[in-house]
């Protein structure tokens, strides 16, 4: 830079507008290489879907709505995600935070026990040798097949939904947490033990962030088998959130109302990974994916 | 000059259970002064690590004991720190806080919070890594992270430096260069230290003695030389150095006459000794 400042004194037109002409074509030159790799392709391959789509579907007789045919039904739900007009008739956004909030119910308590569990089954083989084959065993079941069970037990459809949530996301916590505890490299636990760290400062400086990019990969699956989990149990047990609200609307025929409620669960499912995503990111330092 | 700072007494190391044991130190006896820098050489898998573990209290002897400064050593402890070949940083603290760690823990009741920040700084100054205090492990180089498990384990104050070939897994000019930064921290802390290491030359110019391991299995200490160079040394100057060369003939000839590996080993021990030291530790 300081070179083409004293370069400039000589000649300040030619000299100067050479280099900058240079940087902003090659400022360009990057803004355009990321916009044909990143933005092209996921708008030329959506954009050929719909239109295929549209093709497919606006043929007299078609089964499934069009996308304009779609976006037409389903105007109304889009431009106002927030109406309520009592009961079960409320807006997109009310139903998808109904079922948010089912979530963070369910999702929370199954840290918080999820990684209590976790840490106590990769410290102790003998709590490992007791519990993992129920472990095993109790994650295979689908999350459906709790419901029954839970409603009995509950009597109520929120906390039952909840409790799915829990037992669903539950499984990869445990497990990935107590991998993660297991697999504490001999250097870090070394380092502990020159120290002399306390059994508490051990837990907090050393196994915990030692164990965390696991943690946070189990965190990750589960918050996504959570969001799986719910809007299946919502078809189930009814009142507000977006599972009843798929369930309602097959009911009353309105396919376009569930083509834009698959559109909602996607995005939101997107979103609550990239956030677990985030925050492990942020947590570990980096350290993990 | 007789004060055995710290002696090993007939230290015996055996490895597995009953029928499948391998008896790997077999009565190793080492007395160090305070102040002395020993280096231990010896063929891969002699059993080196074995022993700097046991005086550092992280495996215990089969049999024997050691004693440093009077007491006996039965566990691991802050007045004996290691380097590490893999320099075993925690990935997720900064360089600074690597070494707060470290000096918050041994200096809990000694010094006050801004003592404690300052004795962590003056150290990482000492290893000249000031510039990188808010860095992480995974963001500087491998002759950093050295440097910064260095200052770590200076800034215990420990009685005994425990180094388990701290520059093996170093290009040769950041090696040399660190030998050199320790050489001048030698001569300025007066530590006692106990340095694992593979190379001659390392082993020649850092050293007061060179401790030289039989081969394993049942190795133990085959010979020592004392290495009476005056200091402080100057790796230059000494490489023609008449007396220098003669150490030097003197660990090559243990190591390539006398203990001759009978079959060829596996892997040039100098060229690769990561993943078998780091294995073995595992
Ligand atoms: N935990 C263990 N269980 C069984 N055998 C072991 C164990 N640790 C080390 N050994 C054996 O003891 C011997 C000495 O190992 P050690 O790591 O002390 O060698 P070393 O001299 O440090 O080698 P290197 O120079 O490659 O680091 C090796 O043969 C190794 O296989
Ligand atoms: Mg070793």
């Amino acid at each position: 830079m300081s070179e083409s400042k004293t370069l400039a004194v000589s000649s300040p037109v030619a000299r100067l507008q050479l280099p900058s002409a240079e940087t902003l074509a090659q400022h360009g030159r990057r803004v355009g290489r990321f916009f044909l790799r990143q933005i092209v392709p996921p708008v030329v391959v959506i954009g050929a879907l719909l239109l295929l789509w549209e093709v497919l579907c606006s043929r007299p007789g078609a089964m499934l709505p069009a996308p304009s045919q779609m976006l037409d039904d389903t105007w109304e739900l889009i431009v106002n995600p927030f109406y309520d007009y009592g009961g079960n008739d409320v807006g997109m956004g009310w139903q998808v935070l109904a079922s948010l909030e089912r979530v963070a119910y369910g999702y929370s308590l199954a840290v918080i026990v999820g990684v209590a569990l976790g840490v106590l089954v990769g410290k102790s083989t003998w709590a490992m040798r007791g519990l993992d084959p129920l472990f095993q065993v109790l994650r295979t079941v689908p999350p459906l097949a709790w419901l029954p069970i839970s409603l009995a037990a509950f009597q109520a459809s929120n906390p039952s939904a909840i409790f799915v949530i829990f037992i669903t996301a539950i499984w990869p916590i445990i497990i990935n947490t107590s991998v993660g505890v297991r697999n504490i490299p001999e250097d870090y636990r070394n380092v502990a033990r020159v120290l002399r760290l306390n059994g508490f400062e051990n837990f907090t400086k050393i196994m915990l962030p030692a164990a965390a990019p696991y943690v946070f990969s189990g965190l990750r699956i589960g918050i996504g088998l959570s969001w799986l989990a719910i809007v299946a149990a919502e078809m189930l047990i009814g009142g507000v959130g977006i599972g009843f609200f798929i369930w309602d609307a097959w009911n009353a025929s309105q396919i376009s109302d569930i083509v834009l409620a698959l559109i909602y669960v996607g995005l939101v499912g997107y979103a609550l990974d990239a956030l677990v995503g985030l925050v492990g990111k942020r947590v570990t330092r980096g350290t993990a994916s | 000059m007789n004060n055995r700072y710290l002696s090993v007494d007939s230290v015996d190391k055996v490895f597995g259970t009953e029928p499948n044991t391998t008896r790997v130190l077999d009565k190793v006896n080492l007395t160090v002064e305070k102040g002395e820098y020993i280096s231990i050489i010896g063929h891969s898998g002699c059993g080196k690590s074995t022993l700097l573990n046991i005086i550092a209290g992280l495996h215990t002897a089969s049999s024997g004991y050691v004693i440093l400064d009077g007491k006996e050593v039965n566990a691991p402890g802050p007045d004996r720190s290691l380097v590490f070949q893999n320099h075993s940083l925690l990935p997720w603290l900064t360089v600074y806080e690597n070494v707060t760690l470290a000096v918050n823990k041994v200096f809990k009741n000694k010094k006050n919070a801004t003592e404690r920040k300052a004795w962590a700084l003056k150290n990482l100054e000492m290893v000249g890594m000031s510039h990188a205090l808010n860095r992480l492990p995974s963001e500087i180089s491998g002759g950093m992270k050295q440097r910064v498990g260095i200052a770590r384990a200076l800034a215990m104050e420990p009685k005994l430096l425990l180094l388990d070939e701290p520059f093996g897994a170093l290009d040769a000019l950041t090696r040399a260069h660190l030998q050199d930064e320790v050489m001048r921290i030698q001569a300025e802390l007066n530590n006692t230290v106990l340095m694992i290491t593979h190379d001659v030359d390392e082993a020649v110019l850092l050293s007061d003695r060179i401790v030289m391991m039989t081969n394993g299995p049942e190795a133990t200490i085959g010979e020592i030389l004392d290495i009476r160079l005056p200091r402080p040394r100057d790796r230059i100057a000494l490489a023609d150095n008449p007396e220098y060369n003669h150490y030097r003939r003197e660990v090559l000839r243990f190591l390539h006459e006398k203990q001759r590996k009978v079959a060829p080993l596996p892997k040039a021990d100098k060229a690769n000794p990561v993943p078998q030291a780091s294995a073995k530790r595992a």
